[in-house]
């Protein structure tokens, strides 16, 4: 049905909606997320789901403490290079269809910590990430504009065809191959699978001559 | 046309029924569908806690808690009884008093027994 009919047709007072609106619908209004925080990140989580910011606005605010009831991750915090094996076996244990937020500069990169002998540069070279949130810790706010960006990115998504997320291709993985915490890394050190380093040009000729401030 | 009293209790039965078995089924119709099956070993674990399962789930637990259980049965049908019996105390027949005291005496035996078997201490 196209838009325009539908829109005409809501203008008489006649809902309409498809299988597919109603299934994306329910599912971005009854976000869980896993009650599970790692670093300071998680005090501004706590905080967002708290009266004055509310998360129980978007449906959320029902945190699991156990995987398997949860759909929702946010890795709220630094990730250690110890916690990130239990990080990616409780991103494992979660039921299909489940979402990350990466909260949090830590999360994402390492952080104020990247130089740490034992801190892990983003989780994202371990489990695939849907929304990132910058700052250091993030505001309410910005964990409150992730949800609905996440919100959004549920509503868009098809649920037949080539462009259907992870959960509904039998073909995509599950789970997530968990590192090992070894004497000097983690084993492997990333999943090449799903991280794809950002390609950095570094010239060998020094400085730029052609550049004049 | 005469209809049975029970008729709503049989209507609101079906209706309870078919309101807890329509989600599943429709649960299982979506899964077969639209969404593919993906159990896995971390999914299927034991513990869900983060940390590696370790062991089975079928371990052995101390029978002290089961005993414990059971002798606050004691207790528990003592004090369903007991309150009746308390609230009809004045009009009850010689036979039914003598038959409620033999009651709590053989709950009492039950209680002396665990006491002299020193259930009541925990080890």
């Amino acid at each position: 049905m196209d838009e325009q009919l539908k829109a005409e047709l809501s203008k008489q007072g006649i809902f309409t909606t498809s299988l597919q609106e109603l299934y994306n619908w329910s599912r971005k209004s009854s976000l869980w997320p896993l009650n599970f925080g790692l670093a300071c990140c998680a005090i501004e989580m706590i905080a967002t789901t708290m009266a004055r910011y509310d998360l129980a606005r978007f449906g959320a605010e029902v945190f699991r403490p156990s995987p398997r009831q949860a759909d929702l991750m946010i890795v709220a915090g630094t990730v250690t290079k110890k916690m990130a094996p239990q990080v990616v076996r409780l991103y494992n244990q979660m039921p299909e269809p489940k979402y990350v937020i990466s909260m949090g500069a830590c999360a994402i990169s390492g952080g104020p910590f990247k130089q740490g002998y034992n801190v892990l540069k983003g989780i994202d070279r371990f489990i695939p990430v849907d929304v990132y949130i910058p700052g250091c810790p993030p505001r309410p706010e910005a964990l409150i504009d992730a949800f609905m960006f996440l919100q959004k990115k549920i509503d868009a998504q098809q649920i037949t065809g080539a462009a259907r997320p992870r959960h509904l291709d039998a073909d995509q993985p599950s789970e997530f191959p968990i590192p090992e915490f070894g004497p000097h890394d983690l084993q492997p050190t990333s999943n090449p699978a799903i991280w794809h380093p950002p390609l950095v040009q570094i010239s060998q000729a020094g400085p730029d001559e052609s550049r004049h401030d | 046309m005469t209809s049975s009293p029970y008729l709503p209790i049989v209507v609101l039965l079906l209706a309870a029924l078919g309101f807890a078995i329509t989600p599943l089924i429709l649960a299982r119709l979506w899964a077969k569908t639209f969404s593919p099956h993906k159990p896995g070993a971390s999914k299927n674990a034991v513990y869900e806690c983060g940390l590696a399962s370790e062991g089975d789930a079928w371990i052995q637990f101390k029978p002290g808690y089961y005993l414990y259980a059971i002798l606050f049965l004691i207790f528990d049908v003592e004090a369903i009884f007991l309150l009746p019996f308390a609230v009809s105390f004045s009009h009850l027949s010689l036979g039914a008093c003598l038959a409620m005291f033999a009651f709590v005496l053989l709950l009492l035996e039950g209680l002396l027994w665990a006491w002299q078997k020193k259930v009541l201490v925990w080890t």
